[in-house]
């Protein structure tokens, strides 16, 4: 848009609008990944987000929503941020169906309320909390996923409903408060992982499961890759119908850590803990293998601060952390590798001052081993300068249709361009 | 150009590009085509491609592009909502041929198949290495992957392992002008949008699936199954309610209610308990500890409930014995009436009481029979509405009872349809469920993938949307309505 004067009709307009979006300059806190948007808004309902984003539509605004804003500098930064809609007041649980275990929320909830809501009701939401303080609208708007994603499937499986506001302004609505829905098509996936470039989530609603009343981490320290394949091949093998099975490496030369959580009532629960220790055991031919009703510390927490998604196909995961520390070593850099090892999404952290050529030598070594069997390695975060120079989302598949969705969406490109794959 | 020139066009490219047989013109084999498991829904194709590889229906669908006519992909033609019903003018693409599972990848939990593999075959190939396919829509000994993809099935044991959105991790996807795109694969997370899962369930109109990647699942370790029976709907329903407030999740929990049972005693002899208003039948899976802990509570629940028998299956062949009038319910109600219409509406679970009731006055009212067969555990009720075709009038009430069932699903927040799909049946229903912002929305992304709207048009929504055009502004009449693809209502 036409710095200045358009910014100025903007202001003056969502002014006018409604006292309730409670229009202001940007500051630099507001920053979207160095960005300072020039005004921000923040709306009570997906009305008022509607009207601001049809003001901003009719200017050709750059418009950016925001939750808690905790991983609003992942993917690349936003061409422009004109308008940024901060949804934090949007916070209300709209709807608990107990029975029926279906909640409606809005985008601004944080997970650790609803979570602490949904358990006085002897339920959850099985999405962890991966990153501290993230909000509905933003593990919607990322796809991102903890551990639970092992049974319980990843946000996009979950997610039964949304509302959303359009490039235009206009609100939408797919899928529906019922478990089981196939009218029409289910645009929830298709938003579910977007980073804000299709639409902005005003609504979520989920379907949820029951608080287990008893959970046992099987844990012990692999020493290297191949005897992670063993234990994993074991697991794979055995019935024990595991929660998750996660690991975590500091460093190239230490042990991976392993733990795979089982929950269930307490008195068979320990019939799975000693068939899991057992067959563990057994392949791993290792004698400390423990048990304990907490995760370890290290759980469901995405490392950073330079942090980059590798999604390969399962049993490529011994490989890959192989070849992960095969970097760390070469590039003398610490690394944490980390993830849900069963399902192959594994998270791996580095230090800021990773120079970015070995950032970009690691999305290779990510790339080569994950891109032939349709998954990748995005770098999410890391410092503007060398996300600058780096192609951080990869190759993509589909690409050409993705864009044509994309336009089909948002014609203007008005939705935090730049930010996706492809420059989407 | 017209359509008759147009087809004239295709059918010559059809002859000379693909081998011979796989292009079928004559009228009468043809007419095997017309329809598919909705049988009054019915319109003979122009042409017929039954394509024996990804290539066969790319070119196919390139051809059909190059010349605008409409095509409509079709795999064993089980389904329940017209969503393969032909176009006059147009190609049917028949991807029943395309058997081949091309790999079982255990190591991966993948497996990659053809669209016409029968969704029971993958579990075939992967039985003997301990793993299943889990989505088991009740025709699953024949129709086809392909099919499920389209219609995102589910079947008796969503409830707990999901439906087949949750088990497709890859597609190749011939696109609606003739492109064929890989998206996804054997890994859970591609970067991008997720393509897979919005194809997943829009009924054939953004493509023709060619290869789909699933996921395998572990075999459970015990599988336990339990029947009780109820002396009506009621006790029974409270009975769900309170497995599932237990915090248990089994793999499945259906109902029948008495004349469902009346209509599988006749057919089958299923031996089901004297006197019961309404049978439940549960079904556990995990490992034994659990499943055994998890049938103890079961049998509480519909003690406390007022179950008046409970039995209990051990083995396959004894879960086989229970399921059976269950499994032969639907055909069953051919005894008793001789029409009926299956219902799909969805409602949510704990509104199942209520909603059965208000059946059960809607049918009194209108002096019309409903048999309800349904999975209990995700609200998604089959009403089987019965009528005799024969008699003036009996079609229209059914018809009209049928709806007023939908209505009354959506009056409690549900939806018109839990696996059936919409199609041609139901589209008319999408303006009570969705607003027009909604439908609008969901055609920016069929305009993102078929532009020209030649890719089963007619199928899901009300109305179609002339791709580029700015909502709410529709003017002179829509281009696929004049040209007979599609009508209004």
């Amino acid at each position: 848009m036409d710095a200045g004067v358009g910014v100025d009709a903007l202001r003056d307009d969502l002014a006018a609008l409604s006292a309730r979006l409670g229009v202001r300059e940007g500051r630099p806190a507001d920053a979207v990944d160095g960005i300072v948007p020039c005004l921000v808004v923040s709306p009570t309902s997906t009305a008022d987000v509607a009207a601001a984003v049809a003001r901003a539509a009719a200017s050709g605004s750059a418009v950016v929503a925001r939750g808690a804003g905790t991983k609003l500098d992942w993917g690349r930064p936003p061409e422009r941020v004109d308008l940024l809609v901060d949804l934090s007041a949007m916070d209300r649980v709209l709807e608990h169906a107990v029975g029926d275990f279906v909640v409606r929320v809005e985008a601004g909830a944080t997970l650790d309320r609803l979570g602490t809501l949904l358990a006085a009701a002897g339920q959850r939401l099985p999405v962890e909390q991966v990153v501290p303080g993230s909000t509905v609208g933003g593990v919607v708007a990322t796809g991102l996923s903890g551990p639970s994603r092992h049974l319980d499937g990843a946000v996009r499986d979950v997610l039964i409903g949304l509302t959303v506001v359009r490039a235009d302004g206009v609100v939408a609505r797919s899928g529906s408060k019922v478990v089981k829905n196939v009218a029409g098509y289910d645009l929830a996936k298709l938003f579910a992982g977007s980073y804000g470039t299709l639409g902005i989530v005003t609504e979520a609603t989920f379907r949820l499961r029951p608080l287990a009343r008893a959970r046992q981490v099987v844990t012990c320290d692999l020493s290297g890759e191949g005897v992670l394949a063993v234990a994993l091949s074991a697991l794979r093998a055995n019935q024990i119908a595991a929660s998750a099975v996660e690991i975590d490496r500091v460093g190239a030369s230490e042990p991976i850590r392993l733990a795979v959580l089982l929950e269930g009532d307490e008195e068979p629960l320990e019939a799975r803990v000693a068939a899991t220790v057992a067959a563990l055991g057994h392949a791993t031919g290792l004698a400390a293998i423990r048990s304990a009703p907490t995760v370890p510390t290290w759980w469901a927490q995405v490392p950073g601060p330079v942090t980059t998604k590798l999604s390969c196909a399962p049993a490529d995961v011994p490989d890959l952390v192989r070849d992960l520390a095969t970097w760390a070593a070469r590039h003398d850099r610490p690394l944490v590798v980390r993830g849900a090892a069963a399902d192959g999404v594994l998270f791996a952290g580095c230090p800021a001052t990773t120079e970015p050529s070995a950032v970009g030598a690691l999305l290779e070594v990510g790339r080569a081993r994950c891109a032939t069997t349709g998954g990748g390695a995005v770098l999410l975060r890391a410092p503007v300068a060398t996300k600058a120079g780096l192609d951080t989302w990869g190759p993509v598949r589909g690409l050409d249709l993705m864009r044509r969705v994309k336009q089909s969406f948002d014609p203007g490109r008005i939705l935090a361009p730049g930010r996706f794959v492809g420059g989407i | 150009m017209s359509a008759a020139r147009a087809l004239d066009a295709v059918r010559a490219a059809l002859e000379r590009d693909l081998a011979p047989g796989a292009l079928v013109t004559d009228r009468a084999e043809l007419g095997t085509y017309e329809c598919d498991g909705l049988a009054h829904l019915a319109t003979v194709p122009a042409l017929v491609v039954l394509a024996r590889d990804a290539g066969e229906v790319r070119q196919a669908v390139a051809a059909c592009a190059s010349q605008g006519v409409p095509f409509v992909a079709r795999g064993a033609g089980t389904g329940l909502s017209g969503g393969a019903v032909p176009v006059a003018d147009g190609v049917l693409v028949v991807t029943a041929k395309m058997r081949r599972i091309l790999e079982v990848d255990v190591d991966n939990e993948r497996c990659v198949v053809e669209p016409g593999v029968a969704n029971l075959d993958i579990t075939r190939a992967c039985a003997t290495d301990g793993y299943y396919y889990a989505p088991d829509p009740s025709s699953q000994q024949v129709c086809s992957i392909g099919g499920n993809v389209a219609e995102n099935s589910g079947g008796a044991h969503c409830l707990k392992h999901g439906f087949t959105t949750n088990h497709v991790t890859g597609l190749d996807l011939v696109t609606p002008d003739g492109e064929i795109v890989g998206l996804g694969g054997k890994a859970l997370d591609s970067p991008g949008y997720d393509l897979v899962g919005a194809i997943v369930g829009s009924e054939g109109t953004l493509g023709v699936v060619t290869s789909v990647t699933v996921r395998l699942s572990r075999s459970p370790e015990a599988v336990y199954t339990l029947l009780a029976g109820f002396p009506d709907t009621d006790t029974a329903g409270a009975a769900v309610t309170a497995i599932v407030g237990a915090g248990l999740v089994p793999s499945a929990i259906e109902m029948m209610d008495e004349l469902a049972i009346v209509a599988a005693e006749a057919a089958v002899d299923c031996h089901y308990p004297d006197g019961a208003g309404a049978v439940l039948i549960v079904e556990l899976d995990g490992p034994r500890a659990d499943v055994e802990a998890g049938v103890a509570a079961v049998e509480r629940c519909c003690v406390q409930a007022g179950a008046l028998e409970l039995r209990h299956a051990r083995d396959d062949a004894e879960r086989a014995q229970l399921w059976r009038g269950r499994k032969s319910a639907f055909a069953a109600v051919g005894r008793i009436s001789p029409d009926y219409i299956v219902q799909d509406g969805v409602v949510p679970r704990t509104a199942l009481p209520e909603v059965l009731r208000a059946i059960g006055s809607l049918s009194a009212a209108a002096g019309i029979r409903v048999a309800n067969v349904f999975h209990a555990g995700d609200g998604n009720l089959h009403p089987l509405v019965l009528f005799d075709a024969r008699v003036d009038g009996q079609l229209d009430g059914a018809e009209k009872l049928s709806h007023a069932i939908l209505d009354l699903c959506l009056e409690h927040g549900g939806s018109i349809t839990g696996e059936h799909g919409v199609g041609l049946d139901k589209r008319g229903s999408m303006g009570a469920m969705f607003t027009p912002e909604d439908l609008d929305t969901m055609q920016m992304l069929r305009c993102a993938f078929d532009p020209h709207g030649i890719c089963n048009p007619g199928k899901v929504f009300p109305t179609p949307r002339l791709c580029g055009e700015q909502p709410g502004r529709r003017g002179a009449a829509h281009p696929l309505v004049s040209a007979g693809l599609a009508e209004l209502y």
